[in-house]
């Protein structure tokens, strides 16, 4: 069981809610697909991934992108049991994704990096801290249900 | 994953533009590992204060970035050029490998909160291989 503060948990919906998912979405998934080029192995069917620039304007990551944070919802709002919160999320990414675990550290490292571009000053170390040890369970859950 | 000729061109550029903030980079960056990643502190029990920003942290988070903008000067032969820096590491601090990862990622969360937009997933992408060619160049006497 993850046990939370009172801070972590205010910290962690204070992020959501300050959150602008349509632009901090897709700007994580390009982000990630251009600074780790082989997690494009997964967006074979989503149109042109040629260049950085092609891939930032891609529509289809765009909304994939969305997609993926409005996940993270599931999380906070779950945070006493993210674990069983994300059973089907994980057995998806798993069984018909095909999806190297290790990607969804890949993922949350870049997401941390569109954060703090937003937030500038005020992704502290202890919100960093909190964020990480969010992301930490959420990479965790996810990769649960892998055989 | 080594440098070609845009990643060097990239980082000698970026890292000129930044050369005057290396201090603010290195105590940032070095402060928010030993909070993110508490398990870090194992190798600074010696230190009588390692909270952010303090004393110690702050003189050796410029050490650091120290070396790392000697790095960019040394781009072409990093493995050459860092073979005294890997064996201090190496022989006398014997820091597990794996933190080069975590503070290298400390360092590009801090970049980002201070240049925003500016550091662009083209300059993120020439600066993780460049941090971690030198990480690489760092363990290089290891074993």
């Amino acid at each position: 069981m993850v046990e939370w503060t009172e801070e972590e948990r205010s910290i962690i919906n204070g992020i959501f809610a300050n959150m602008n998912y349509e632009d901090i979405g897709p700007k994580a998934l390009s982000r990630c697909l251009i600074v780790y080029p082989w997690t494009q192995r997964y967006f074979s069917s989503f149109g042109n991934l040629y260049s950085p620039e092609t891939i930032k304007a891609n529509p289809q990551i765009a909304a994939q992108g969305i997609t993926v944070v409005h996940g993270l919802d599931r999380a906070m709002k779950n945070m006493d049991n993210i674990k069983a919160a994300y059973t089907d999320l994980s057995i998806l990414h798993s069984e018909k994704h095909h999806v190297d675990p290790d990607n969804f550290r890949l993922l949350g490292d870049c997401l941390t990096i569109v954060i703090a571009a937003k937030m500038g000053r005020n992704f502290t170390p202890d919100v960093h801290a909190a964020w990480q040890k969010f992301l930490n369970v959420v990479v965790s859950a996810l990769g649960r249900q892998y055989h | 994953m080594s440098l070609n000729a845009k990643d060097k061109t990239i980082i000698r550029d970026f890292f000129k533009k930044i050369s005057t903030r290396n201090e603010e980079i290195g105590n940032e960056a070095l402060s928010r590992m030993l909070t993110v990643y508490p398990q870090t502190k194992s190798y600074f029990a010696h230190w009588k204060d390692l909270s952010p920003g303090s004393e110690p942290v702050k003189r050796h988070g410029v050490l650091i970035m120290n070396g790392v903008f000697d790095g960019v000067s040394k781009l072409d032969d990093l493995i050459g050029g860092l073979l005294d820096l890997s064996e201090l590491h190496a022989f006398m601090l014997r820091i597990d490998p794996v933190n080069f990862k975590i503070f290298t990622h400390c360092i590009l969360v801090v970049m980002s909160m201070i240049l925003g937009e500016e550091f662009t997933p083209e300059i993120h992408l020439s600066v993780d291989k460049f941090l971690a060619q030198l990480s690489l160049a760092l363990a290089e006497r290891y074993r």
